[in-house]
């Protein structure tokens, strides 16, 4: 689908933070003053690794959480400050599907429930909604003999078709994904993708894609935004990213990357990254990647470095960019 | 590849669960043997009988309601499915150890992370305190755990998740074991710290030359560090081989449709992939013929009718598929014994 990047972009993520106070004087900085845009039409991925923050990034999108600063506009509106109709009105435009499908829906909802309470909601008539749900099993390559049955009675990639089809019962624009194909099989993984990107192209969604698999990521992706304990270190066309990662978080990250050829896996040579990710309790005031990154100066442990652009599109937060 | 010798024979193994519902035919008649210091890589789908299998070789599984149905597993030629639970105790953790799944559940909650490590000495009068304490200590700077005498008196929790699995990693070598079974050892872990673990267990095989048993699902981690690897589907083995000969001359349709439905680094924006469509057989009852037959593009009728059988397409390689077969239609993953490609 081609994507009018001159045009204002659908979301619009400015400094945004999430913190959630864990003790009297903790704070953990889950979200720290992040900035990106999607644009209509676009896959944006998120990656990084557990605990970076992306799915509370992407919680606070939909207004799961409260941001603690900073603004999330959606279609030039703040999202924090709409009233009761507009806010009926987000929800129908921006949906969700959930990582875990074992979780995410209701056992006690039958299919045609879990699928059809977003269109009650939305007020339509109870006679309207059984056609309604038909339809969207069948877009999902599920069946109407389905609708009665309760979700034990699937296996998982079934259950994710019908959190797929409970996300375009609203017949939404905008469709964040948290880590929709992580707790898949691998041969139903690519069932859900082949899936998700037939529906963009019919529907014309614009989805926010967060994995930790960068595999996936780039092949779903027009762009990808990589985040590290809470901040994002690079955002590029997922191109880019990969033929020209920059930043060395990324630059490990990529290297990390398990490749299914035993000769190539067996040659390549992984960049080392030491340690684990720290705790993103009271985080100190520097760059988050400093104890880990093997080119870290004294300037990395004492300021923020500010994101760059360093060619159109391609934005790295690092201080080695500088020279 | 030198004739090593074989630690470990597991021949004709079928195991099956009775349940209320009717028996689960959970591994059906699996052979394969683990040689001195290789990684021996086993594959598949959740539910296709890999951990079932690796279990059986520890007799882990409860029975009941499991049942052994036939087979042998010999472990340096004795038969552990005949041995009796005091015989099994002094192999199990001792000469076998095993890594679990997931690191974050399998760990006591309770037992500071030293004393778990040295349960495996407990009983034994062989070894002083101050010795097993030792042994302990150096092992866990063997897996790369950071200031060991404190890490000996933390709790799990205490613990991040890469550090528990080193944790596990330690437990399961402690006692100097010529097998390691994992299990899925870094499915919960993040790509960088998968990455660690694995170099970390390539980096023992080569200072212990102990034997591993990798078992994934992720074909990127049996690329990186398996010798041979099993290919499972069903309760079944599909395909074996030499990882070379596996991913580069595929002669199963099961194992191409693995590695063609992942998404790789260098598959391009917009190329379609291609699943296997349908899910896995019901083990309740499985089918007669092939288990893979349902889903396979090149389904013929008498892969519904009767089990196919094993081809030898070099010493190491069989595939068990009836496109092998003489009178099968010509296909890509047609092999002739001894073609060198």
């Amino acid at each position: 689908m081609n994507v009018d990047y001159n045009a204002e972009p659908l979301v619009q993520v400015k400094d945004l933070c999430k913190y959630f106070q864990v003790g009297r004087h903790a704070t953990l900085k889950a979200v720290d003053g992040v900035t990106f845009n999607i644009w209509k039409g676009e896959t944006v991925g998120l990656v990084g690794e557990s605990g970076c923050g992306k799915s509370t990034c992407g919680r606070c999108l939909i207004r799961l959480y409260e941001p603690t600063s900073g603004q999330v506009l959606y279609d030039g509106k703040d999202i924090t400050k709409l009233n009761k109709e507009e806010q009926k009105e987000f929800t129908r435009r921006v949906q969700m599907i959930f990582q875990n499908p074992y979780a995410s829906l209701n056992p006690r909802m039958t299919v045609k429930e879990i699928v059809g309470e977003g269109l009650k909601l939305q007020g339509m008539p109870n006679n309207e909604i059984e056609a309604k749900v038909q339809e969207l099993l069948e877009t999902v390559g599920l069946n109407k003999d389905h609708m009665s049955r309760f979700p034990h009675e699937f296996s998982g990639g079934q259950r994710q078709r019908i959190g797929i089809a409970r996300a375009l019962s609203v017949d939404p624009e905008f469709i964040i994904c948290d880590e929709p194909i992580s707790a898949l099989d691998v041969s139903i993984q690519a069932q859900v993708l082949n899936m998700l990107n037939r529906l963009q192209d019919e529907l014309g969604l614009t989805y926010l894609f967060i994995a930790h698999d960068l595999s996936v990521v780039k092949y779903l992706s027009e762009r990808v935004v990589v985040m590290y304990l809470g901040t994002i270190v690079e955002t590029a066309t997922s191109e880019e990213l990969y033929a020209n990662p920059m930043h060395p978080y990324t630059k490990a990250l990529l290297s990390s990357i398990p490749e299914a050829d035993p000769r190539r896996a067996k040659a390549s040579q992984r960049i080392p990254i030491k340690g684990e990710i720290p705790s993103p309790i009271n985080p100190k005031a520097c760059c988050r990647f400093a104890n880990r990154c093997e080119f870290a100066t004294e300037r990395c442990f004492n300021e923020i470095p500010q994101a760059r652009e360093m060619s159109p599109g391609h934005i790295v937060a690092c201080h080695l960019m500088e020279q | 590849m030198a004739e090593q010798e074989k630690i470990l024979e597991i021949k004709n193994l079928v195991f099956t669960f009775k349940t209320y519902g009717g028996e689960v035919k959970a591994v059906r008649d699996v052979s394969f043997d683990v040689r001195q210091g290789e990684v021996l890589g086993i594959v598949g789908e959740s539910g296709c009988g890999k951990s079932v299998t690796a279990q059986c070789i520890l007799r882990l599984n409860p029975e009941p309601p499991g049942f052994f149905e036939g087979g042998e597993i010999l472990y340096k030629g004795q038969d552990i499915l005949k041995m009796d639970n005091k015989a099994i105790r002094k192999i199990r953790g001792r000469e076998i150890g095993f890594v679990f799944q997931d690191p974050m559940t399998s760990l006591n909650p309770t037992m500071r992370v030293g004393a778990q490590i040295e349960e495996v000495f407990l009983g034994r009068t062989d070894v002083t305190k101050a010795e097993v304490k030792e042994r302990a200590l150096e092992i866990m700077k063997l897996v790369g755990i950071s200031d060991v005498e404190k890490r000996y008196k933390q709790y799990p929790h205490e613990l991040s998740g890469g550090m528990k699995q080193r944790v596990m990693i330690a437990i399961a070598l402690v006692s100097k074991p010529s097998v390691i079974i994992c299990d899925e050892p870094t499915t919960s872990l993040d790509v960088t710290i998968e990455a660690q673990i694995l170099e970390l267990l390539l980096e023992l095989r080569e200072k212990l030359g102990t034997s591993i048993i990798m078992i994934t699902h992720d074909l990127g981690v049996i690329a990186k560090i398996c010798d041979r690897v099993v290919v499972m589907y069903g309760g079944k083995i599909v395909e074996k081989g030499t990882a070379d000969e596996i991913y580069y001359e595929t002669s199963h349709p099961y194992t191409r449709g693995l590695m063609t439905s992942i998404a790789r680094l260098d598959t391009n924006r917009g190329d379609k992939l291609t699943p296997i469509e349908g899910t896995p057989p019901d083990l309740f009852s499985p089918p007669v013929g092939c288990p893979f037959a349902a889903r396979c593009d090149y389904c013929m009728d008498v892969c519904n009718q009767y089990p196919p059988e094993q081809y030898m397409l070099s010493d190491e390689h069989m595939t068990v598929c009836w496109l092998q077969h003489e009178m099968a239609p010509d296909t890509e993953f047609r092999r002739t014994k001894g073609e060198a490609k």
